[in-house]
């Protein structure tokens, strides 16, 4: 598995999975796509990448313990839940504004937010498992 | 004003058990004498029902209570008539004494204020039992007293007899009370009524229904377990390994009465049949005899006083059997005297182990001058126990012979049963109250002398109130015996009996009973020697009786389970999986819903092509010989489902799906190199042609439900809601995307947090290190051993 | 179109249970991945099907102009895949542990919870 040209080419491979997993998750409310996918590609990135390089790499690239950014997701998803709250409306009703940046109609809501937290639970708890599993292999 | 004096009923109704609550606080704070402040909960109880008297004395009955659920006409009432207001003074009036007499008894304790609290939860159910009007309630203070009985036996748990008494009295009364529970609703369904009060009202309907039988002896099995009657008499003894003020709260003033209370109740309703008369006075007149001559062979204070207090509940529910106005008043007396006299004497035997470190006549002697306001405790209730003018006792037993008499060869032999009994508890009485105080000093454990004031406060009132009542006999009469026995016999009594003897039958068999009482007194200690002979000659009781049967329970149930669950994962999934078929066949078959037989469909080569794909990776993974074939078959079929998602038109499951697999192979890979795959499924042929058929039984069930399934019209309603409001109100135009994180957001909340669960699981699971069994690694050890032979 | 895939979904739950039928854990979890598909296509039949019309509103319009496919069962369905994912690893590696652990994959030598011939339950008090 860890020839040269894999091992060469994985990080890049990896990169672009995860840039292409961000840009799948943002057009998921129109478009195919969104948090639950866009976190499965981003794991298989990370799979790639793990394989390629080793599991002590990924957790030097992840920084956070995959573990912690899937806790982070659920908080950010239960959080744009919440803010609702404000609004007197009911709990995980989605809430919209239409900021306009540099002349670009911006569409910001809840929601996206919500999305978003999917995706980094997916994301961290499917890497943990793969990480997990890969170092007792090499243990 | 009546609503306030309903309220403050209510508020009665609960305060001991908010008084429990705070009992470990305050036994924490001011430690034994923490009783002196609970005690006035139950007085003030007892202030409360006093108010009551004058106006249950000229006939009235007090009601009250909130409407609970209406629906089913349960009410939380409450219903106080002579007989229930004289049952709660008694539990108020002599738990006051009791709960100061706890402070005594178990002062220094560690487990004081738990006692307290058990001891005050009681009081609370025992109160609520007989001042309920609705048989609901009935019941669950019927059960909770139960309840409670089981926590004041077992009280000391550490030891293996409390334990066993603990349970053999939840076991034989709480059994007893689900026997009560199907009378209740027998009643309830013959009659109509929920309430005692609409029962009493109800005359002769109950009697005169072909289910009175029925109802009769479950209602019975209720009350004879409650109140010990022969053959479940033995629990009552076994629960003597219970703290002292609890025999002499909960198994004798009180609890145990409660059997009697629900008899005496049920007389105007249920009683005057010939089964009543013929059932309730042959094993009330059993256990009188029986609890008696048991009483006789033991020699331990509280064992004593236990068999006689059976006995007497014997006497209490033959005397209710009689029906006759003569033999409730009696019955009405007794029960009352006996509460005083019984309870002094248990509070006595206490004081006596308190002081002494002993309660074994055979070894005490000697402690009048130790102990004198004890002793005279002690003789003033044996007296009155006895039946010795001028106490309470006396007045009872006049009453006993005068109903019984020698009318016929039926009460002939009740009153000699009577004789017999009360010579008997006449002998037990003053062995208690005489032989530890008589006679030369013995060395005891403990250096005796008199106990504190909580000590022995209780006994003296109790035995005082006896002489008094009895002396003012018409006051106590016009208030309580009165009213009591009105309401036991469902028509005006009126109670005359004084303290000043007449001569007559009555007197002169009351002489007789003292005559045996004596005799039996001298000759004791013989008399237990043959009744140990004897006893030892049968050999079997019921209380072995109840360990075989615990036993033998314990062994039938460890069969079952042992059939039932017999540790194989095969046998547990065929069983599931069989009556999962049947499940979906058997409506089918019943209903007729099967499905019309469908056209055979057209469908482009490509689609076929993903089934026959599909269809070889199912194959492929049921033959797959290596983990190598087996993941790549897994992956086959996984990708033709995922295929199959994109030619019908659901673009985000089939992208899903594909990331899916993939991570399921790399998973799967990373984790199966070092799982052996055993090369073979290697099942023999007749457990292959089993599965197989379960297998294949399921997947026509589910075939044949779906094609079911389609060919009803379909309701889009829901589908036409999200198509319709997607953009419109969520602002997405992938409605796929839209429902998941707007429309049902609160679900996929709680399915992300259900993958992040997992995630936390498999960490967890692969990173400890259970403790390696010794039995594990010789396995491994064999194996290892195997794979190099091989 | 439905009626050949009923008789498909029929097919992966035979499979399945077959295999969960087994001794060896390591193939029942094999099943019950094949189960998780199998439930996920009998929820995507009942909901019936349509071909590749995706369940997207276009541009410029505010509700889908021609018939789509039903929504409902593919958003149940995309987040059931992701759990019973997660199921699958959660069992896989249970599997294995217990592979480790007892040095089978033999369930009827997992006996650690049920021995065999155990006694009675204690019958004192």
């Amino acid at each position: 598995m860890r020839t040269v040209i894999f091992r060469t080419a994985a990080p890049y491979l990896a990169s672009l999975m995860v840039l292409f997993s961000i840009f799948v998750l943002l057009r998921g409310h129109n478009e195919p796509g969104g948090g639950f996918i866009g976190g499965l590609i981003a794991a298989s990135a990370i799979a790639i990448y793990g394989i390629a390089c080793g599991v002590a790499s990924v957790r030097r690239a992840l920084y956070f313990h995959p573990m912690a950014i899937s806790g982070f997701g659920l908080l950010l998803a239960a959080l744009s839940g919440v803010l609702s709250v404000f609004f007197g409306v009911p709990f995980l009703t989605g809430l919209w504004a239409t900021p306009h940046l540099f002349g670009v109609e911006l569409d910001l809501s809840t929601v996206m937010f919500f999305d978003i937290g999917v995706y980094f639970v997916v994301v961290g708890a499917i890497t943990s498992i793969g990480l997990a599993l890969e170092e007792r292999e090499r243990g | 004003m009546a609503d306030a004096s309903q309220s403050l009923t209510f508020l009665v109704l609960f305060l001991p058990f908010l008084a429990a609550a705070v009992a470990p606080f305050l036994t924490r704070l001011f430690q034994h004498n923490a009783a002196w402040l609970l005690a006035l909960v139950p007085a003030f109880i007892f202030v409360h029902f006093c108010g009551y008297l004058p106006a249950v004395a000229d006939g009235a009955a007090v009601q009250g209570g909130y409407s609970w659920i209406p629906a089913f006409d349960a009410n939380f009432s409450w219903y106080l008539d002579g007989l229930s207001l004289t049952f709660a003074l008694l539990i108020s009036g002599i738990g006051t004494l009791i709960v100061l007499y706890s402070g005594g008894y178990l002062k220094d304790h560690p487990h004081q204020g738990r006692f307290f609290s058990f001891i005050l939860m009681f009081m609370g159910a025992m109160q609520g039992l007989v001042v309920s009007d609705s048989f609901l309630m009935l019941f669950v203070f019927w059960e909770l007293t139960s309840i409670t009985s089981f926590l004041l036996i077992g009280f000391d748990h550490a030891r293996e007899a409390s334990r066993r008494a603990a349970l053999q009295a939840l076991v034989v009364t709480g059994g007893g009370g689900l026997a009560l529970l199907a009378g209740l609703v027998l009643i309830w369904h013959v009659t109509g009524a929920t309430e005692l009060s609409q029962l009493l009202a109800s005359q002769d309907v109950l009697r005169a229904s072909p289910f009175y039988l029925g109802a009769l002896l479950l209602v019975l099995g209720g009350a004879f377990t409650k109140s010990a009657q022969f053959p479940f008499h033995f629990w009552l003894p076994n629960a003597m390994e219970a703290p002292t003020p609890v025999s002499a709260y909960l198994h004798s003033a009180t609890m145990v009465k409660a059997g009697v209370y629900l008899v005496m109740r049920l007389n105007p309703v249920m009683g005057g049949t010939t089964a009543w008369e013929t059932i309730l006075p042959v094993f009330g007149g059993t256990t009188l005899i029986v609890g008696t001559l048991l009483a006789v062979r033991k020699t331990d204070l509280k064992q004593m006083l236990a068999y006689t207090t059976v006995a007497s509940l014997g006497l209490l529910v033959m005397l209710t059997g009689f029906g006759s106005d003569k033999a409730v008043e009696a019955a009405v007396l007794y029960l009352v005297a006996h509460s005083m006299f019984k309870g002094a004497l248990f509070m006595v035997a206490g004081l006596i182990d308190h002081e002494s470190g002993s309660r074994d006549i055979t070894e005490l002697g000697g402690l009048r001058r130790a102990m004198p306001i004890t002793f005279v405790a002690a003789l003033l209730s044996a007296a009155s126990m006895g039946g010795i003018t001028p106490f309470f006792g006396f007045l009872a037993k006049e009453e006993i012979y005068a109903a019984l008499g020698f009318a016929g060869t039926w009460n002939s032999i009740f009153t000699i049963v009577a004789i017999v009994g009360n010579g008997l508890m006449f002998a037990i009485g003053f062995a208690v109250a005489l032989i530890p105080f008589i006679g030369e000093k013995v060395e005891t454990p403990k250096h005796a002398h008199e106990g504190p004031v909580l000590l022995w406060l209780g006994p003296a009132v109790l035995s005082l109130t006896a002489l008094v009542a009895a002396l003012a006999s018409s006051l106590s009469h016009h208030y309580v015996s009165s009213p009591m026995a009105s309401a036991v016999a469902g028509s005006e009594v009126h109670v005359h009996i004084g303290v000043v003897p007449h001569l007559g039958l009555p007197f002169t068999l009351s002489l007789v009973t003292i005559a045996v009482g004596v005799g039996a007194y001298l000759f004791l200690a013989r008399g237990r020697a043959a009744m140990a002979r004897f006893l030892e000659a049968i050999g079997w009781g019921p209380d072995r009786g109840f360990d075989q049967a615990m036993r033998s329970l314990v062994r039938v149930s460890g069969g079952v389970t042992r059939v039932v669950q017999c540790g194989r994962m095969e046998v547990y999934m065929t069983v599931t999986f069989i009556a999962l078929a049947a499940a979906i066949f058997a409506p089918m078959a019943i209903y007729g819903e099967w499905p019309s037989r469908p056209t055979f469909p057209v469908l482009p080569f490509y689609e076929w092509a993903v089934f026959a794909i599909a269809v070889i990776g199912l194959g492929a993974v049921v033959y797959a010989q290596d983990r190598l074939t087996a993941i790549v078959s897994l992956g086959i079929q996984g990708f033709a489902v995922a295929l199959l998602f994109m030619l019908l038109g659901a673009p985000d499951l089939s992208f899903t799906q594909f990331m899916v697999e993939t991570l399921s192979v790399v998973i799967l890979a990373l984790a199966m190199t070092r799982l052996r795959l055993t090369p073979s499924d290697h099942r023999p042929t007749g457990e292959m042609l089993l599965d197989a058929s379960v297998a294949g039984a399921c997947g026509l069930g589910l075939t044949l439900l779906l094609l079911r399934v389609i060919q009803v019209p379909f309701d889009s309603t829901l589908s036409d809601f999200f198509d319709e409001y997607a953009y419109v109100i969520a602002h997405g135009r992938n409605i796929v995307n839209v429902i998941i994180v707007d429309f049902r957001g609160l679900d996929t909340l709680g399915e992300i947090a259900v993958v992040m669960v997992a995630g936390l699981a498999i960490l967890a699971l692969i990173r400890i290190k259970a403790p390696k069994q010794a039995v594990a690694k010789t396995k491994k050890a064999e194996m290892h051993a195997e794979t190099v032979e091989g | 179109m439905e009626s050949a895939l009923s008789v498909l979904v029929g097919l992966f739950f035979a499979v399945s249970i077959y295999m969960m039928l087994s001794k060896h854990t390591i193939r029942i979890v094999l099943g019950v991945t094949i189960f998780g598909n199998a439930v996920n296509l009998t929820i995507f039949t009942a909901g019936r099907v349509l071909r590749e019309v995706p369940p997207i509103i276009p541009e410029d319009v505010v509700t889908p102009q021609t018939l789509v496919a039903n929504p409902l069962p593919q958003a149940l369905i995309l987040t059931a895949i992701v759990i019973s994912f997660s199921f699958f690893c959660f069992l896989l590696v249970l599997a294995y542990r217990a592979y480790q652990e007892l040095g089978t994959d033999d369930t009827d030598e997992m006996r650690v919870a049920e021995p065999k011939g155990e006694g009675l339950p204690p019958l004192g008090y």
